[in-house]
């Protein structure tokens, strides 16, 4: 028995006791009772690895199992996590968490929602667990498909057209990413499924990994908002319930930039240190486009859907740019936007629930009628900026410098470009903030809305304490993490 | 003469046996036997296929290499008959309506007359015993298709299946003369020897495939399909869908790879174009239907294209892969089709749109068919996922990048068209939705069946496992 396999388990366990529940406050205990055995089992997880680290193991995944499911295919269920798992276990865990408390009070059809809500989760915990080629590949796939009906379903707006248009966009990448994972297996001799094993083997010929190298990278850059392929993202946002939303931006995406450096990058290092160029310069129009688009928008869960483009946009920039200190940022930086973006649409969800309306023109004075919620969500605003004190303020910080320690002009003058998109991000911050929170209060209907109620509250602190905890202590992750991207960097520098 | 040889036949043997009872059984059955007829049909296929199940592991051949047997046809055939047996189960409500209850026995004697058949014709060693196979599988099936004979639109279905079937069987004909003319041999065993590729060859050739093409419904010899099956009763409509494609396409492979295996080149490049055809025409034309039957008759043909991709390589795990393929598809269309037949016997709707709504008064039945649905669509974590991404692999392992790719991108358009209707059942509001019902216990039998392979057949290696054990290659 392996740690691991709980986190896919917990999940099915959920499914099936919701499946059996029979009223709502059944599928409320089940929700709670799941998702906090998550938290706390990535707690442990956590953990675990680092006492491991610490007494010196020095594997490059730790916790590994193999279970063998097609022999004559070589495909198994490979079990395995490092640093960067490990983080990105424990932010989805948080989100799950915070995700149930945010949708506390949804009453359509309870029940199917959160079905396939685990059935969501289930597919993110697998895809960051498994180190196979296959497997990775169906969790990535089971973690797409739910999210049609859940927007379609229990979403808002123009829920209808944002849906398939989601799901078809990352539907078709990941067609792309199945081309680019098949040419991998047969360009490496077919023997193997395993990541590490490929990784090892290291025979791909060029040709075909400049043939590979963009259809994986694309097949996973599309879901980490690389553009032009970020359109599905501001429509799905927007459509999407919000603890959907809070799961889609603060995860989901994350399974793109993660996918990009596990398999496209440390894979097929030569054509990745061949083609890098290209996909930098469009990383670098996502970052600053994604920014620039969110000045535009008027709408709350527009605005936060653009700036999670850039700064999405921003991890790819930083995995590509591959060197320690810019990979860890990247990483660091895919924990803080997940907390992030995660809090700003958990309280876009809670405040749209009590105005009824996201348009930034029409709230004004919000600090006067719910000041808890005001407050957090004046926090994410200066944690989405940079602030030092918060997580964005470390993330950003050292994906910059890793990025400028490049010596060439190229590297050099396109993070300048980039670095600029913290000044615009100020720009929309502040504007939102002060349009809608402060000021005063135009629509007296407003005068009568309540703050938030404990459940909400539980969620929101939840989110806070990590974004401070990350930004005040980001030592140990940085560690942790730093030592796992070695590998991986190493390989690329090498070749 | 030695009698051990019928050994090899067990499966045609067993089959016959079984028809023989059934036809004594409707002579003297009375007006209370009757009722029991669905009852006696699906034991006696289960027994049948227990009796088969496991295959003897020596292959040979039977009357002078006349009839083939490898352990690989076992499996098919225990496949089609097991979808055979869902299909009975399926088509027992339709077949207690007041208008075809006193042909119960003919619609089982049909539609086995038609599953032996096929089995002549995946087990035939020579282009003659193909051909009766072909017909024996032809024409019980004409009849099947107009078995509503007071229906217009089931008896013209019928008149055009008969009409298209004969004019392809025709063309098979005419192909075969020209392949003897060429190589003085109809025997598969012989055949290989004298083939070059040259002109009269590819004829032959060419109007073998178009007569079997016309049988899995490929473009552009799919003119038939979508009329037919909307035409004939739904049981018929998912054997011809299932059963019927099933058995033709694994002998195009074997024809393919045992008989023309000289011409790989010459036919490659041309099941390669019609792999293309096929796929984006079958999702294009899917995407604009409105009767769900036309709908899944599109959606079939499209299907149909991907099982193709296991032949192009003519590999070990092209067959495999492709009789997974044929039995993951199988599970998934068969539940779609019992929905859809049991929802057109209660309540006549037959349309997509009458779909709108239906999560909130039949919440199984449409889950059921969501199940079903991202099966064919290749949705992971079931067992079309599992079947597509083999089948995939097939082709690339032979270098098809850029077919596989095309496939792939097709995928996202059967994904659209699968997805209407998804939402239709989940996401539309209706004013009239189809009304609650409980269906019988055949039916909910037959769908747990469908279920449990849509959810298992993926998860568990084993059954890919067993088949690949017994695949071959060229």
């Amino acid at each position: 028995m392996n740690l691991l396999l709980l986190f896919v388990l917990i999940p099915i366990l959920m499914i099936f006791c919701l499946w059996i529940s029979r009223n709502i406050n059944q599928v409320r205990g089940v929700m709670v009772a799941g998702s906090t055995a998550l938290l706390i089992l990535s707690g442990v997880l956590t953990y675990l690895y680092l006492g491991a680290r610490a007494d010196g193991d020095t594997a490059e995944m730790l916790f590994r199992s193999d279970w063998t499911w097609y022999s004559s295919l070589n495909i198994k269920l490979s079990l395995g996590v490092d640093g960067i798992s490990v983080a990105m276990l424990l932010l989805s865990s948080v989100i799950v968490f915070t995700g149930t408390f945010a949708s506390w009070k949804l009453k359509d059809q309870t029940k199917d929602f959160f079905l396939w809500f685990c059935l969501l989760s289930l597919g993110v915990f697998g895809f960051f667990i498994t180190i196979d080629l296959f497997t990775m590949f169906m969790f990535y796939e089971i973690a797409l498909i739910p999210m049609y009906l859940l927007i379609g379903h229990w979403g808002s707006g123009r829920k209808e057209y944002s849906a398939m248009k989601l799901t078809l966009m990352l539907m078709g990448a990941s067609a792309l990413l199945l081309a680019g994972i098949l040419g991998i297996y047969f360009s490496s001799g077919a023997t193997t499924m395993n990541i590490l094993e490929i990784a090892q083997l290291h025979n791909i010929p060029m040709n075909a990994q400049l043939l590979f190298f963009p259809l994986t990278f694309v097949g996973f850059g599309v879901l980490g908002a690389l553009f032009p392929f970020h359109t599905w993202s501001p429509d799905g946002h927007a459509s999407a319930p919000t603890a959907v939303s809070m799961l889609h931006a603060g995860v989901l995406m994350k399974l793109g930039g993660y996918g990009c450096f596990r398999i496209a990058m440390y894979l097929m290092p030569e054509a990745a240190n061949e083609l890098g160029w290209i996909f930098l310069i469009l990383t670098t129009i996502s970052v600053v486009y994604g920014a620039y688009s969110a000045i535009v928008q008027t709408d709350l869960k527009y605005i936060n859907a653009y700036s999670s483009v850039s700064h999405c946009g921003l991890v790819l920039f930083a995995i590509l740019m591959t060197n320690q200190t810019a990979t860890t940022g990247a990483v660091i930086q895919m924990l803080s936007h997940g907390l992030m973006t995660a809090l700003f649409f958990a309280l876009i969800g809670m405040i749209y629930g009590r105005t009824h309306t996201r348009d930034i023109r029409e709230l004004a004075g919000l600090m006067k009628v719910m000041p808890f919620l005001s407050v957090c969500y004046v926090i994410a605003g200066l944690a989405n900026l940079g602030l030092p004190g918060f997580s964005g303020f470390v993330a950003e910080m050292t994906i910059f410098v890793g990025s400028f320690e490049h010596v060439d002009l190229f590297h050099r003058v396109i993070t300048i470009i980039a670095t600029s998109s913290i000044v615009i991000t100020a720009v929309y911050i502040l504007r939102l903030v002060g349009r809608s929170i402060y000021g005063e209060v135009k629509n007296p209907e407003f005068l009568k809305l309540k703050d938030a109620t404990w459940d909400e509250r539980v969620s929101v602190i939840v989110l806070v304490i990590s974004i401070a905890a990350l930004g005040i202590l980001p030592l140990w992750m940085n560690n942790m993490i730093g030592d796992s991207v070695l590998p991986i960097v190493n390989t690329l520098v090498s070749r | 003469m030695d009698y051990s040889q019928f050994l090899y036949m067990k499966e045609e043997v067993s089959l016959v046996g079984v028809i023989a009872i059934l036809f004594l059984y409707d002579l003297i059955a009375g007006e209370k036997g009757r009722k029991y007829f669905s009852l006696i049909t699906c034991l006696l296929l289960g027994g049948h296929i227990i009796y088969n199940f496991l295959p003897t592991s020596t292959s040979g051949a039977v009357f002078g290499g006349m009839y083939y047997y490898t352990p690989m046809m076992t499996i098919i055939k225990s496949i089609l008959t097991f979808g055979t047996l869902i299909v009975v189960m399926q088509a027992d409500t339709w077949l207690r309506r007041e208008d075809t209850k006193f042909k119960q026995g003919e619609f089982y004697v049909l539609l086995l007359s038609t599953l032996l058949g096929m089995f002549f014709m995946i087990a035939s060693g020579h282009f003659l015993m193909f051909f009766i196979g072909l017909e024996m599988a032809s024409i019980p099936m004409a009849t099947l298709i107009a078995f509503d004979k007071y229906k217009h639109d089931s008896a013209e279905a019928g008149g055009k299946y008969i009409l298209t079937a004969m004019f392809s069987s025709a063309l098979l004909l005419f192909g075969l003369s020209l392949l003897y003319g060429a190589c003085g041999t109809l025997y598969f065993d012989d055949i290989p020897a004298t083939l070059d590729g040259n002109l009269m060859q590819m004829a032959a050739f060419v109007f073998f495939l178009a007569g079997i093409g016309f049988k899995i419904s490929i473009v552009p010899f799919h003119l038939w399909t979508a009329d037919v099956y909307q035409g004939a009763p739904t049981s018929v409509t998912s054997f011809l869908s299932v059963v019927s494609k099933g058995s033709a396409v694994f002998v195009l492979l074997t024809i393919l790879m045992k008989v023309f295996a000289p011409m790989v080149q010459e036919w490659q490049i041309i099941i390669y174009g019609l792999i293309v055809v096929t796929i984006t025409i079958g999702n294009l034309f899917a995407i604009r239907q409105k009767n769900i039957k036309r709908f899944l008759a599109f959606s079939s043909i499209s299907q149909a294209g991907y099982i193709l991709l296991g032949v192009i390589g003519g590999t070990q795990l092209g067959m495999s892969s492709l009789v997974y393929y044929v039995l993951v598809y199988m599970v998934a269309n068969l539940a779609i089709f019992g929905v859809v037949s049991i929802i057109e016997q209660r309540t006549g709707m037959i349309n997509i749109e009458d779909y709108n709504g239906l999560y909130l008064t039949n919440p199984k039945l449409s889950f059921l068919t969501t199940l079903a649905l991202f099966s064919l669509a290749g949705i992971p974590p079931f067992a079309g996922f599992f079947s597509k991404f083999f089948v995939f692999m097939a082709a690339f392992e032979k270098g098809f990048y850029v077919l596989v790719i095309i496939a792939l991108l097709n995928t996202i358009i059967s994904l659209y068209y699968y997805l209407l209707l998804v939402k239709a059942m989940y996401i539309n509001k209706s004013d009239s939705p189809i009304e609650s019902f409980k269906s019988d216990c055949y039916t909910r039998t037959s769908l747990v069946i469908c279920l449990i392979g849509i959810v298992c057949l993926g998860l568990a290696g084993v059954v890919y496992e067993t088949i690949s054990l017994f695949g071959y290659g060229m």
